[in-house]
Protein backbone atom coordinates (compact mmCIF):
# COMPACT_ATOMS: atom_id res chain seq x y z
CA UNK A 1 0.00 0.00 0.00
CA UNK A 2 1.24 2.94 -1.22
CA UNK A 3 2.22 5.69 2.04
CA UNK A 4 0.68 9.31 0.76
CA UNK A 5 2.60 11.00 4.27
CA UNK A 6 4.38 10.17 6.79
CA UNK A 7 5.69 11.59 10.33
CA UNK A 8 7.65 11.18 13.32
CA UNK A 9 8.17 12.50 16.70
CA UNK A 10 9.96 11.77 19.07
CA UNK A 11 8.82 12.75 23.07
CA UNK A 12 10.20 11.98 26.81
CA UNK A 13 8.11 9.69 28.81
CA UNK A 14 6.55 12.82 30.91
CA UNK A 15 2.97 12.46 31.49
CA UNK A 16 2.64 16.24 30.35
CA UNK A 17 3.55 15.15 27.32
CA UNK A 18 0.17 12.77 26.99
CA UNK A 19 -1.97 16.00 25.96
CA UNK A 20 0.86 16.88 23.16
CA UNK A 21 0.93 13.49 21.78
CA UNK A 22 -2.54 12.84 20.89
CA UNK A 23 -3.38 16.37 19.58
CA UNK A 24 -0.23 15.94 17.06
CA UNK A 25 -1.19 12.84 15.83
CA UNK A 26 -4.92 14.00 15.92
CA UNK A 27 -3.69 17.15 14.02
CA UNK A 28 -1.58 15.23 11.64
CA UNK A 29 -4.37 12.90 10.67
CA UNK A 30 -6.68 15.69 10.01
CA UNK A 31 -5.68 15.97 6.53
CA UNK A 32 -6.93 13.02 5.52
CA UNK A 33 -10.43 15.00 6.22
CA UNK A 34 -11.73 12.44 8.87
CA UNK A 35 -14.91 13.54 11.04
CA UNK A 36 -15.15 14.87 14.90
CA UNK A 37 -15.61 11.24 15.65
CA UNK A 38 -12.59 9.74 13.78
CA UNK A 39 -10.19 12.25 15.45
CA UNK A 40 -11.91 11.71 18.80
CA UNK A 41 -11.66 7.78 18.28
CA UNK A 42 -7.77 8.14 16.90
CA UNK A 43 -7.16 10.29 20.16
CA UNK A 44 -8.51 8.13 22.54
CA UNK A 45 -6.39 5.39 21.20
CA UNK A 46 -3.21 7.17 20.87
CA UNK A 47 -3.39 8.80 24.87
CA UNK A 48 -4.08 5.55 26.09
CA UNK A 49 -1.12 3.54 24.05
CA UNK A 50 1.24 6.80 25.29
CA UNK A 51 0.15 6.55 28.95
CA UNK A 52 1.20 2.79 28.63
CA UNK A 53 4.59 3.52 28.17
CA UNK A 54 4.74 6.40 30.50
CA UNK A 55 3.37 4.08 33.80
CA UNK A 56 4.91 0.89 32.46
CA UNK A 57 7.23 0.67 30.42
CA UNK A 58 9.44 3.57 31.85
CA UNK A 59 7.50 3.41 35.04
CA UNK A 60 10.94 4.66 37.97
CA UNK A 61 12.42 6.23 34.89
CA UNK A 62 11.86 8.84 32.28
CA UNK A 63 13.14 7.48 28.33
CA UNK A 64 11.66 8.16 25.34
CA UNK A 65 8.53 7.86 23.40
CA UNK A 66 8.77 7.48 19.21
CA UNK A 67 5.31 7.85 17.38
CA UNK A 68 4.94 7.37 13.78
CA UNK A 69 2.34 8.22 11.85
CA UNK A 70 1.56 6.57 8.11
CA UNK A 71 -1.46 7.92 6.08
CA UNK A 72 -1.75 5.15 3.58
CA UNK A 73 -3.57 5.37 0.25
CA UNK A 74 -6.75 3.41 1.01
CA UNK A 75 -7.01 6.67 3.44
CA UNK A 76 -5.92 4.48 6.34
CA UNK A 77 -3.83 5.53 9.31
CA UNK A 78 -1.31 3.51 10.94
CA UNK A 79 0.16 4.71 14.10
CA UNK A 80 2.78 3.22 15.63
CA UNK A 81 4.16 3.79 19.76
CA UNK A 82 6.85 2.81 20.77
CA UNK A 83 8.87 2.93 23.75
CA UNK A 84 12.54 0.92 24.73
CA UNK A 85 11.41 0.44 28.53
CA UNK A 86 10.59 -3.30 30.41
CA UNK A 87 8.25 -4.92 27.70
CA UNK A 88 5.06 -6.88 28.64
CA UNK A 89 5.57 -10.46 30.39
CA UNK A 90 2.73 -11.45 29.15
CA UNK A 91 0.78 -9.79 26.42
CA UNK A 92 -2.44 -11.73 26.15
CA UNK A 93 -2.81 -10.72 30.16
CA UNK A 94 -2.03 -7.20 29.65
CA UNK A 95 -5.00 -6.96 26.93
CA UNK A 96 -7.28 -8.78 29.19
CA UNK A 97 -10.10 -6.51 29.95
CA UNK A 98 -9.88 -4.76 33.20
CA UNK A 99 -6.43 -6.47 34.10
CA UNK A 100 -3.64 -4.16 35.36
CA UNK A 101 -0.90 -4.44 37.37
CA UNK A 102 -0.84 -0.90 39.32
CA UNK A 103 -4.66 -1.53 41.05
CA UNK A 104 -6.22 1.32 42.29
CA UNK A 105 -6.40 4.01 40.20
CA UNK A 106 -6.16 2.41 36.73
CA UNK A 107 -8.70 0.88 35.42
CA UNK A 108 -6.80 -1.78 33.50
CA UNK A 109 -8.87 -0.87 30.16
CA UNK A 110 -6.30 0.93 28.08
CA UNK A 111 -6.25 -1.51 24.93
CA UNK A 112 -9.65 -2.41 25.21
CA UNK A 113 -10.39 1.36 24.71
CA UNK A 114 -7.54 1.13 21.77
CA UNK A 115 -9.63 -1.96 20.22
CA UNK A 116 -12.77 -0.19 20.71
CA UNK A 117 -11.80 3.01 18.69
CA UNK A 118 -9.67 1.33 16.36
CA UNK A 119 -9.79 -0.95 13.46
CA UNK A 120 -6.99 -2.91 14.48
CA UNK A 121 -4.77 -3.06 17.50
CA UNK A 122 -1.07 -5.04 17.09
CA UNK A 123 1.04 -5.11 20.27
CA UNK A 124 4.49 -6.27 19.78
CA UNK A 125 6.97 -6.66 22.98
CA UNK A 126 10.13 -8.01 24.10
CA UNK A 127 11.11 -8.11 27.82
CA UNK A 128 13.82 -5.84 28.87
CA UNK A 129 14.06 -4.28 25.25
CA UNK A 130 10.40 -2.70 24.91
CA UNK A 131 7.22 -2.33 23.37
CA UNK A 132 5.37 -1.31 19.83
CA UNK A 133 1.73 -0.75 19.62
CA UNK A 134 0.39 -0.16 16.37
CA UNK A 135 -2.78 1.16 15.94
CA UNK A 136 -4.61 1.18 12.72
CA UNK A 137 -7.40 3.57 11.74
CA UNK A 138 -9.66 3.81 8.44
CA UNK A 139 -10.42 7.28 7.90
CA UNK A 140 -13.96 6.53 6.42
CA UNK A 141 -13.99 11.06 6.73
CA UNK A 142 -17.50 12.95 6.22
CA UNK A 143 -17.98 11.82 2.43
CA UNK A 144 -19.13 8.58 3.77
CA UNK A 145 -21.87 9.91 5.64
CA UNK B 1 -3.37 23.55 23.86
CA UNK B 2 -5.07 21.29 26.38
CA UNK B 3 -8.81 22.23 27.73
CA UNK B 4 -7.18 22.08 31.47
CA UNK B 5 -9.14 20.03 33.82
CA UNK B 6 -10.93 21.48 36.45
CA UNK B 7 -13.18 20.37 39.56
CA UNK B 8 -16.06 22.32 40.65
CA UNK B 9 -16.99 20.78 44.39
CA UNK B 10 -20.39 21.83 46.15
CA UNK B 11 -21.52 20.28 49.27
CA UNK B 12 -25.23 20.32 50.33
CA UNK B 13 -25.69 18.35 53.48
CA UNK B 14 -24.74 14.81 52.52
CA UNK B 15 -24.42 15.09 49.15
CA UNK B 16 -21.11 16.00 47.69
CA UNK B 17 -21.27 17.26 43.94
CA UNK B 18 -18.38 17.58 41.81
CA UNK B 19 -18.36 19.03 38.21
CA UNK B 20 -15.90 18.34 35.72
CA UNK B 21 -14.28 20.59 32.81
CA UNK B 22 -11.92 20.16 30.70
CA UNK B 23 -9.46 16.81 29.21
CA UNK B 24 -9.02 13.95 31.98
CA UNK B 25 -6.15 12.08 31.11
CA UNK B 26 -3.84 10.27 33.14
CA UNK B 27 -1.77 13.23 33.45
CA UNK B 28 -4.98 15.67 34.19
CA UNK B 29 -6.77 13.41 37.14
CA UNK B 30 -3.88 13.48 39.14
CA UNK B 31 -4.75 17.55 40.20
CA UNK B 32 -8.18 16.87 41.17
CA UNK B 33 -7.93 13.63 42.78
CA UNK B 34 -7.08 14.57 45.99
CA UNK B 35 -9.41 17.26 46.00
CA UNK B 36 -12.40 15.25 45.41
CA UNK B 37 -11.48 12.52 48.05
CA UNK B 38 -10.71 15.38 50.54
CA UNK B 39 -14.34 16.42 49.94
CA UNK B 40 -16.02 12.70 50.51
CA UNK B 41 -13.32 11.69 53.53
CA UNK B 42 -14.76 12.60 56.72
CA UNK B 43 -18.30 13.90 55.47
CA UNK B 44 -19.55 10.37 55.24
CA UNK B 45 -21.90 11.86 52.26
CA UNK B 46 -25.11 9.88 51.13
CA UNK B 47 -24.43 10.93 47.67
CA UNK B 48 -21.96 11.39 45.47
CA UNK B 49 -22.54 13.02 41.98
CA UNK B 50 -19.76 13.22 39.30
CA UNK B 51 -20.70 15.57 36.21
CA UNK B 52 -18.54 15.07 33.48
CA UNK B 53 -20.93 17.63 31.44
CA UNK B 54 -18.05 19.62 30.71
CA UNK B 55 -15.83 17.14 29.82
CA UNK B 56 -14.44 17.85 26.69
CA UNK B 57 -11.81 14.55 26.60
CA UNK B 58 -11.48 11.56 28.39
CA UNK B 59 -9.73 8.41 27.59
CA UNK B 60 -9.85 5.28 30.63
CA UNK B 61 -8.52 7.83 33.28
CA UNK B 62 -11.86 8.72 33.59
CA UNK B 63 -12.88 5.37 34.72
CA UNK B 64 -9.87 4.65 37.18
CA UNK B 65 -11.21 8.25 38.07
CA UNK B 66 -14.69 6.51 39.16
CA UNK B 67 -13.53 3.81 40.22
CA UNK B 68 -10.75 4.89 43.13
CA UNK B 69 -13.76 6.92 44.42
CA UNK B 70 -15.67 4.26 44.22
CA UNK B 71 -13.66 2.30 46.65
CA UNK B 72 -13.53 5.14 48.71
CA UNK B 73 -17.77 4.85 49.63
CA UNK B 74 -18.61 1.40 48.81
CA UNK B 75 -18.78 -0.09 52.21
CA UNK B 76 -20.77 2.90 53.48
CA UNK B 77 -23.97 3.69 52.19
CA UNK B 78 -23.55 6.35 49.50
CA UNK B 79 -25.08 6.53 46.56
CA UNK B 80 -22.83 6.85 43.57
CA UNK B 81 -24.51 8.93 40.23
CA UNK B 82 -21.85 9.73 36.87
CA UNK B 83 -23.64 12.47 34.77
CA UNK B 84 -23.22 14.70 31.65
CA UNK B 85 -21.76 11.70 30.12
CA UNK B 86 -20.72 12.26 26.05
CA UNK B 87 -21.70 9.34 24.07
CA UNK B 88 -17.93 8.61 23.89
CA UNK B 89 -17.01 8.97 27.28
CA UNK B 90 -20.61 6.42 28.03
CA UNK B 91 -18.88 4.52 25.69
CA UNK B 92 -16.11 4.02 27.83
CA UNK B 93 -17.41 3.72 30.88
CA UNK B 94 -19.71 0.84 29.72
CA UNK B 95 -16.34 -1.07 29.12
CA UNK B 96 -15.42 -1.08 32.73
CA UNK B 97 -19.16 -2.38 33.89
CA UNK B 98 -19.36 0.83 36.08
CA UNK B 99 -23.25 0.64 35.80
CA UNK B 100 -23.33 -1.87 38.20
CA UNK B 101 -21.79 0.38 40.85
CA UNK B 102 -23.24 3.65 39.81
CA UNK B 103 -25.87 5.06 37.96
CA UNK B 104 -24.51 6.64 34.78
CA UNK B 105 -26.63 9.22 32.64
CA UNK B 106 -25.65 10.43 29.14
CA UNK B 107 -25.67 14.20 28.50
CA UNK B 108 -28.11 15.54 26.12
CA UNK B 109 -27.56 15.70 22.84
CA UNK B 110 -27.82 19.33 22.31
CA UNK B 111 -25.49 19.88 25.31
CA UNK B 112 -22.44 17.46 22.76
CA UNK B 113 -19.65 19.45 21.92
CA UNK B 114 -16.37 18.87 20.42
CA UNK B 115 -16.12 15.45 22.25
Amino acid sequence: MKTLNEMRIRLESRSVNESFARVAVGAFCSQSDPTVEEINDIKTAVSEAVTNCIVHAYRNSVGYIYISVKLLEDSSAVIKIRDRGCGIENINEAMTPLFTTLGGERSGLGFSVMETFCDSVRVRSSKGRGTTVTLIKKIRGKNSY
Amino acid sequence: MQDVLKAQLQINGKTVAVKLSGEIDHHSVQTVRQRIDDAILGREPDNLLIDFGGVSFMDSSGIGLVMGRYKLIENTDCKLFVTGLSARAYTVMKLSGLEKIAVLKRRNEKDENAQ
